[in-house]
This record gives C-alpha cells, structure tokens and sequence, in this order.
C-alpha cells in the first residue's frame, strides 16, 4: 500500500506544477459554463414547468461539473500509459516489483485530483458569487454536502478504474486511438456530462441510471444540487459501490491476461 | 494564376501523401473516424432529448435549431478539413521544424495546411454532411433561389470565420510556444454553443458576436432570414461581409512570422 500512496504522492505533486496551463483552462471551464448556463436558461425561460431541477440547482451542477472537469472528464487519459504500450517502454514497468494496475490507478487518481485541486478553487470562488439563480447553491444539509464528498471519491474511482479497461484494451489494439474515443464519447453522454441525466425522458433515464457511466459525475452533482430523494441517493450509492468493485475487478483480470502475452515493441 | 495552380496541386499532393499514411492502420483509423462521428452525435442526441421535453426555445422550434445546428457544423467541418493543420502548430514551432518550412520556396501557410491531415476528421465531415441533408430536409422551409444562396454564403462565411480562428490560434503559438487552450471556447466552443440559434444567449453576447467575432454574421441573421423572420435582403449577404475576418487573423499571423525566434535543435 505504500508503494502506491508513494506512486500518488509523486504524480500529484508533479500535477501541481503545471499551473500556467491551469490558469488557462480556469479561464476555458469558467467560459463554457457560463454558455451552458445560458443555454439551459433560455429553455427555463421558455417553459420552467417542463424543467426538471430548479435554475438555481442547474447552476450548481454546472459550475461543479466545470470546477471538477479533472475527475470526471473520461478524454483525460494519461497518454504516457497509451505511449509505453505503443513504443514498448513498457518493459520499465513491468520491471518494478508493483502491481501494474494498483500503480496506473493510483497514478491516474493523482494526476486527476492534482488537476482538480489547482482548478476547483477559483471557478467555485467565482461561482459561489455571482447572482441568484445563477450562482452555487450550497446543499440542504452537512449530511448531503458529506454525501457529496463521498460520492465524489466513488466517482472518480469509477471513472478511473474505466479508464483502466480502456488502457488495458490498448494492450490488445496496439493503437489505442479508436477504442479511446469510442468509449470516452459513450462516457460523456450516458453520465450525464452533455445534458444532466433527469432532463432525459423517464423511461431511458431509468435504464441509463443502472448503468455504470451513471455512477461517475452523475451521482455526487445531483446530491449536492438537491436532485435526488434520500430513497435514490441510497440506491445511487449502493450502485456506485457495486460498479466500482465489478469493474475493478473486470479490469485485474484484463491485466494479467494482457500481462501474459505483452508484446514488447521497439528496442 | 500559374502560382495559385501550382499551389493547389502542391495542396493536393500533401493530402494524398496524409492520406496514404493513414490508410496503413485502417482499422484505427476506421474506429476514430466512428469515433468522431460519435462526439458530434452526442451533440445530436442532447439537441433531441431536451426537445423531447421543451417543445421550443425562445420562439425556435426543435426543426429549426435542427437547421441551425447542421449548418454551423457544416461551416466548421469545412473550416476544420481545410485548415485545421494549424491545430498541431504550437508542437511545430517548440520543436523548431518552422525552420524547415521557411527556407522552403513555398507559402508559409500552405505548408502548415499540408503538413498535418487527420484523417479523423472525415468523421466530423460525414456527421455534417448527415446532419446537413437531415436538417435541411426536416427545416420545413421553402427553398427559394434566395435562400439556397444564402446557405451558400453562410458556409463561405462560416468557413472563414473558423478558417481564421484556427489562424490566430497558430499565430499566438509563435510567442507562447503553447497552443492556448482558451482559444477553444472561440472555436470548438462556438461549435458547440453555435448549435441554438445565437439570439437565445441574450442580448450582450449578441453584442459580442456582432462587433468582436462575427459569429452572428454567419449564423443568427442569415439564420432569421432563412426562417423567414427578417426579410431584408441585407441579412442575406451578411455572411459573405464576415470574410473581413480573415484580413485581421492573416495580419496577426503574419506579425507572427516576423517575430518567429527559433527553438528546439
């Protein structure tokens, strides 16, 4: 367990340097928030009894999802991991006396929340702000803001241990590209990334909140924004738990399966 | 004349170049090209599930931001076949290969163009082409000879516009060796946010898309015209004015060149 938490600790003092380009993706995320904002309050101007969630936790949810882009955006792949499979340094790795999967995870875990941390602060500053139904909400309650947190953990865990299969399938393809985008566009729209899932018409909404890409950014945005009754938040997180272990797990076995016949290319 | 032919035909034969390259990882390049298309369906698909629940937007309906959408995407593929070598420009110039460009007897520009065609983009042109045709089909308007030039006029427009972000995306590049990320929200941003008609964003955007980019010139006015909610002919010709766009954008680039330093080894 050391030699990971070591794993983590490296990268995310290492994303903690590039701050310069944080700077300029603060300036980007706060930009495309305030658009979608904009976007779903000329429907809610239109017709607020068909709006499912209130402006004001529609606000919440997109300066959160703009403020915690890093954990959740599925495209932020480590594209070293893509690299050393594709080039064959590789080798280096499978050298070390660690678990290939516990040191990509822990590494990818570090290299997202690094990112976070350096962008969430000032967009959520800016954010908490602004006016009325425009700002971030805070949550009913210290429970759901708890709540929050934890699910925000479960979420990236989720969409780190996803992320995973996509590496571990690069090992079959040898290049990576088209299974990548493939899966990270199926990411984007069923977790709710393009339009918040509840604005979907029930009866897909039902079926796609069972599925695993339901269980990343979706279920921490909606609790803090208050869109989930407690029934659904147990539920959701059960769901979560239960994802996260499968595809960990679905994720070992496609590594040591790959581990078996790695291929080493270039010299 | 001689040099324009001669550098279409250069243009050409960099892009049979790229595109045998690609063609040696087909199947890659096959699951990318669906791939692409996917990320432009995902928009798509958000369009068509928020109108499953609101029946308009403002006073547009799901048909004519359906138009909307089509046509903006198929002035930004366009833009985006054409010149989007201009993306992968802030790796050129770190690594010092501007150098091998400049002492080449050819424009400058036309090299960067050729240098990098992905091919992934086909994607993006075959989505547009689909929504374009889908769009045009469902938009539920009378076809005059007037309308289909506006249409024209709008995906010359439009072209320029993008062709010109992407332009000044590279310029920058020369004096911050870094592509800038910000300029995405001018160009996949646009793209994007471009899929409602722009009045709906209020008033000071508008403004913004007026005077400062002219996005307005190529989508909001022209848009009203086709839907028959401006008349006047002034709104028709409008895109064609956006073309003022590419004077300040090859400007800057060409500012750009001049205080090129080189770098890399």
């Amino acid at each position: 367990m050391k030699k990971y938490l070591s794993f983590f600790r490296l990268r995310f003092s290492m994303g903690l340097q590039y701050r310069a380009a944080a700077l300029a993706g603060i300036v980007t995320q706060f930009f495309w928030g305030f658009m979608e904002i904009m976007a779903f309050r000329a429907f809610y101007q239109t017709d607020p009894s068909a709006f499912p969630m209130t402006m004001a936790g529609l606000s919440s949810y997109v300066w959160l999802q703009q403020a915690f882009l890093a954990l959740f955006a599925a495209w932020m792949m480590d594209n070293e991991i893509f690299d050393s499979i594709v080039n064959g340094d590789i080798a280096y790795e499978l050298c070390r006396p660690v678990n290939l999967y516990g040191m990509w995870f822990s590494r990818n875990v570090a290299n997202r929340m690094a990112r976070a941390v350096l962008r969430c602060f000032p967009i959520l500053a800016v954010a908490l702000f602004l006016p009325s139904p425009y700002k971030i909400t805070m949550p009913k309650s210290t429970v759901h803001f708890f709540l929050f947190l934890i699910t925000l953990l479960l979420g990236l865990a989720m969409t780190v241990s996803f992320c995973m299969l996509v590496y571990m399938t690069a090992f079959f393809t040898i290049s990576p590209q088209g299974l990548r985008i493939l899966f990270t566009s199926a990411v984007e729209f069923f977790s709710g990334a393009i339009i918040p899932l509840p604005f979907l018409p029930d009866k897909i909404r039902q079926i796609m909140e069972l599925l695993p890409f339901a269980a990343m950014q979706n279920v921490p945005l909606r609790i803090f924004c208050g869109a989930m009754s407690t029934e659904e938040m147990k539920k959701a997180i059960g769901l979560q738990v239960f994802w996260f272990v499968t595809i960990t797990i679905a994720g070992n076995f496609l590594c040591r399966l790959a581990q078996r016949r790695v291929v080493v290319q270039g010299g | 004349m001689k040099r324009i032919g001669c550098s279409i035909k250069l243009y050409c034969r960099y892009i049979s170049i790229n595109l045998r390259s690609m063609m040696q990882y087909k199947t890659s390049f096959f699951l990318s090209m669906t791939g692409q298309f996917l990320v432009s369906f995902n928009v798509f698909l958000g369009i068509f599930f928020m109108f499953q629940r609101f029946s308009q937007v403002e006073d547009f309906t799901y048909r004519q931001v359906l138009l909307c959408y089509s046509l903006v995407l198929m002035e930004f593929s366009l833009a985006e076949m054409f010149a989007r070598g201009f993306d992968a420009f802030s790796g050129m110039v770190r690594r010092g290969e501007f150098d091998r460009i400049l002492v080449r007897p050819q424009g400058e520009i036309l090299q960067v163009l050729g240098s990098k065609f992905e091919l992934t983009r086909i994607g993006r042109m075959f989505q547009a082409v689909v929504m374009f045709v889908y769009g045009i089909g469902e938009s539920g308007v009378t076809w005059t000879f007037s309308k289909i030039l506006t249409v024209i006029f709008m995906l010359i427009g439009g072209m320029a516009v993008f062709s010109g972000l992407f332009l000044i995306y590279a310029a920058f590049c020369f004096f911050t060796l870094e592509g800038l990320e910000f300029m995405n929200v001018l160009t996949d941003g646009a793209r994007e946010f471009g899929k409602y008609p722009l009045g709906v964003y209020g008033e000071k955007l508008l403004l913004f898309t007026i005077f400062v980019i002219p996005y307005a010139w190529i989508q909001y006015y022209p848009l009203l015209y086709l839907l028959d909610k401006r008349q006047s002919v002034f709104y028709m010709v409008l895109p064609l004015g956006a073309l003022w766009f590419l004077i300040p954008a090859f400007l800057f680039w060409k500012f750009g060149v001049r205080h090129y330093q080189s770098s890399g080894s």
